[in-house]
């Protein structure tokens, strides 16, 4: 309890609050207030100058309490309890009044919001006259480190943060490491070959002594907070053991399943058990059970009889991993669009309109046609191609609203590798704008359609016709005001982007948000892009929102610094302002334990409700509902409340 | 392709007796679209089969009108427009370019100026003529 000696600040902001609130009369009317032995406005309270301005009242003054009002708490709280504890007064006695978002931002009547300002600023006066002195709770926490999702962006982070000496397990649902970028040919805009580079980050990541690797598992469940969450993994059985199979492809041979090849975009078979990709890690094969004529009963066996060194193991069970990790990184990626969702275009209907995805694969040197570009419906080779940008993208109407941000590079680059291949052939591109936003990549593209003769027009493809032996595009230029139509062999469709299949379920899994498109939402658009609103998960990658290979590694090292963070730390510290028991009062009906969202209190053997601390937010659901007012939350005091209100309703005497 | 003017820039204040401002206005009112929404991506010109036949192409009107080009209004890109919607079913941007286009014809039906006689036409031209325009035209004059 304060002894009647606050202090109360008010900021300007700026203009941002002065322009609307009177601030020199809210410190003025505040002088008198009862308990307030100071009250004084400045320019920039979170200013070093406004600070000290704190600091100094506080030991002048001899205060027990402060208020600072100004803008939202969660930016500058914990400014200002950091500027009032150096000085010796114990942080949870300042309380920040909001003037800003509250009251500036959103009033155009200065008189009124003047009023406002005052009444806000009184309440946070009759709250900290009541306020206790308390101390943070220290948590123990685990120095582990989950990352799910082994593309690029996941293999990144993982990397960084084992390499800081912290334990890192890495989960990939899928039988390799590798992501997307494994498929890709060459990569914008230097053109280095995509597996030459990341393959030997798949090795590291496979090597380190200190990443454990889960393939072909998912996180099933997850418990806890920050420091202390536990995780379930299931990881799949595969049927062989990596460390015997020798990649000899017997087992292959003889399986007489073949079924759609994920890794080459459906452009070609692979068999029931097979090797993902050539530079696969782990370097094993698998056998899907779901293509699988059956292992359980057996159905066939064919592959294990042919295996010489018996790594063919058909009893091979699901395995349940718990790890105790302290901080999570989620890297999982991203999908194309469906593109027959794109009727207009005969996506996923024309065998000869492909995805850019399957482009990649077509073109690339061990790929499903090892390079050699062909018509997928007839084998014809291509001599004219035509590529559509925004094909899904950019359409609020009917598809996704966003830019898709990479494919206006891509093209270019596609584009580039077909008129290598096929210096005569004709190559158009239907784009609507051409947005190679990053370092280079704008010289990049023009100096492709400088020099390689690549006809850019610009117009949005409305019809693709399959017309047989060619494909008849319907576009118009609308630079000329000329409608265009033209005939080719291949249509390469620009797919939008969007989150990997069954994100908002994980999402959901790791209690965190997506965004209007699925998108796993950062905490802050600008300043927080990498966390998220529940402490100790981040996030990193396409999985966040559209990016390429750069904005994807950098946010990967982001996600493990913000990660290292927590696990470096001796001890984490919990806020002291959670919910307490008056074991006098509580009846044991157990009604809070079904309000609170936490699962933080629980009643006990002996009857009564205990709140695991550590697990409680301060929320007061449990307060609130409890019907013999038992419980309370610290400093958030049911008579705080009641004198705040008579602050902020009651009238002026 | 030939640009007809039907009716030159500087007639189109003493016609209809508003500026190209109030003009654009008026359109936005009379066919609940916004006009501005239109980010030129070309989708509704690609797939217009009146296309070869306008003085300005779907898109390149709706430029013209964001921009206040009185040509928006003295091309025939609006007498010619089939009002077959195709536009309509593509823009990404969800902008009804046929009501747009049948609100610019209203300016001047408005004033009693229409712009398609049949009885103007001869036998031959009426049975040339494809008959999705007949219909349309006949849509045009009842305003
Ligand atoms: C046609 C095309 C060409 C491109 N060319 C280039 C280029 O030249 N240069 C460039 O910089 N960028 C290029 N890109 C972009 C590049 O592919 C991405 O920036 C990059 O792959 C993103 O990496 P990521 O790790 O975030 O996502 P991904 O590569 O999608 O990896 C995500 C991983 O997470 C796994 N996963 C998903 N869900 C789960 C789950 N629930 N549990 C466990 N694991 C999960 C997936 O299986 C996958 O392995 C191109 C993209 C396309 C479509
Ligand atoms: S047991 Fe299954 S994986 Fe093995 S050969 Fe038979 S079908 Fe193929
Ligand atoms: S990057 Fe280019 S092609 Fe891709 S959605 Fe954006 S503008 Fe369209
Ligand atoms: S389709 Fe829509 S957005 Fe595109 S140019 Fe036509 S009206 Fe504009």
């Amino acid at each position: 309890m304060s002894q009647g000696r606050i202090g109360v600040f008010i900021c300007h902001c700026g203009m941002n609050i002065e322009e609307m609130v009177d601030t020199h009369r809210v410190a003025e009317t505040l002088k008198n207030y009862p308990g307030v032995v100071h009250a004084e406005d400045y320019d920039y309270m979170c200013s070093e100058i406004g600070q000290q301005k704190i600091r100094d009242a506080i030991v002048e003054h001899k205060l027990d309490g402060v208020v600072v009002a100004a803008c939202t708490p969660s930016m500058h709280q914990e400014t200002f309890r950091n500027a009032a504890e150096e000085v010796g007064l114990n942080r949870y006695r300042l309380e920040v009044a909001n003037i800003r978002e509250q009251v500036s931002w959103v009033h155009t009547d200065r008189e009124v919001a003047t009023e406002k300002a005052i009444r806000l600023t009184r309440a946070a006066v009759e709250k900290v006259r009541m306020d206790d002195d308390l101390t943070p709770i220290a948590v123990e926490h685990a120095t582990k480190c989950l990352v799910v999702g082994g593309g690029i962006t996941g293999i990144q982070a993982a990397v960084n943060v084992a390499n800081n000496g912290y334990d890192v397990i890495l989960v990939e649902k899928n039988p390799s490491i590798g992501g997307h970028m494994a498929q890709l040919s060459v990569t914008f805009p230097t053109l280095d070959c995509a597996q030459c580079i990341l393959t030997p980050r798949m090795v590291e990541a496979s090597r380190h002594p200190r990443i454990k690797l889960l393939t072909y598992s998912e996180v099933i469940d997850v418990s806890g907070y920050i420091g202390n969450y536990t995780v379930k993994i299931r990881k799949k059985p595969t049927y062989v053991d990596p460390d015997k199979c020798n990649l000899c492809n017997k087992c292959a041979e003889v399986c007489p399943v073949s079924v759609s090849e994920e890794f080459n975009e459906g452009l070609s078979q692979r068999k029931a058990i097979y090797l993902p990709f050539a530079q696969a890690i782990p370097s094993s094969y698998v056998l899907d059970e779901d293509a699988c004529l059956g292992v359980k009963p057996l159905r066939c066996g064919r592959c294990q009889e042919v295996c010489d060194v018996g790594a063919i193991n058909y009893d091979m069970a699901p395995e349940i991993i718990t790890e105790k990790v302290g901080a999570i990184i989620l890297a999982t990626g991203y999908d194309l669009y469906d593109p027959s969702n794109l009727t207009e275009y005969g996506g996923g209907k024309y065998p000869d309109v492909v995805t850019s995805l399957q482009f990649e694969r077509m073109v690339h040197p061990s790929g499903p046609m090892k390079g050699d570009l062909r018509r997928p419906s007839d084998g014809r080779p291509v001599n004219r191609i035509a590529f559509v940008h925004c094909a899904g993208s950019r359409d609020p109407e009917r598809h996704k609203p966003y830019c898709s941000r990479i494919c206006c590079t891509y093209t270019a680059k596609q584009a580039l590798l077909f008129k290598k291949s096929h210096s005569d052939g004709e190559a158009s591109v239907f784009y609507i704008d051409i947005r190679t936003d990053g370092k280079g990549y704008e010289e990049f593209a023009q100096n492709i359609i400088a020099s390689q003769r690549v006809r850019y027009i610009r117009g949005k493809v409305a019809k693709i016709v399959d017309e047989g032996d060619h494909l008849t595009v319907w576009g118009a230029d609308t630079l000329s005001g000329e409608r265009v139509e033209i005939d080719v062999d291949l249509v390469v469709l620009a797919m939008a982007v969007v989150p990997s299949k069954g994100t908002e379920e994980m999402a959901k899994t790791f209690h965190i948000n997506v965004d209007e498109n699925g998108f796993l939402k950062e905490a802050h658009p600008k300043l927080r892009p990498v966390e998220t609103t529940t402490a100790g998960v981040f996030i990193a990658g396409m999985a966040q929102g559209p990016k390429d290979i750069p904005d994807s590694v950098a946010q990967g090292s982001a996600a493990a610094a913000k990660a290292i963070e927590i696990l470096s730390q001796k001890e984490l510290t919990h806020s002291p302002e959670v919910a307490t028991v008056n074991e006098e009062l509580c009846s044991g009906c157990g009604v809070c334990t079904r309000a609170c969202p936490y699962d933080a209190i629980k009643v006990e053997r002996s009857g009564i409700a205990v709140v695991n601390e550590i697990l409680c937010s301060g929320c007061g659901a449990c307060a609130a509902a409890c019907p013999t007012g038992a419980i309370e939350v610290k400093n958030d005091r049911r008579v705080q409340y009641a004198a705040m209100l008579a602050a902020v309703l009651g009238r002026d005497e | 392709m030939t640009r007809t003017k039907q009716v030159e820039a500087e007639d189109i204040i003493a016609i209809t007796g508003m500026s190209m401002g109030d003009i654009v206005d008026k359109i936005e009112e009379l066919s609940g679209q916004n006009v501005f929404a239109c980010y030129q991506c070309g989708m509704c010109s690609a797939g217009c089969p009146m296309a070869e036949e306008m003085d300005l192409l779907p898109n390149q009107v709706l430029h013209a009108l964001q921009i206040q080009d009185p040509e928006a209004m003295t091309a025939n890109s609006m007498w010619v427009c089939a009002s077959c919607y195709s536009c309509q079913v593509r823009c990404p941007k969800g902008v009804d370019l046929a009501k747009v286009m049948e609100a610019m014809r209203q300016i001047y039906l408005r004033k009693q100026l229409d712009h398609v006689s049949l009885n103007g036409l001869t036998h031959r031209e009426i049975r040339r003529l494809p008959q999705i325009a007949i219909v349309s035209s006949f849509r045009k004059k009842t305003g």
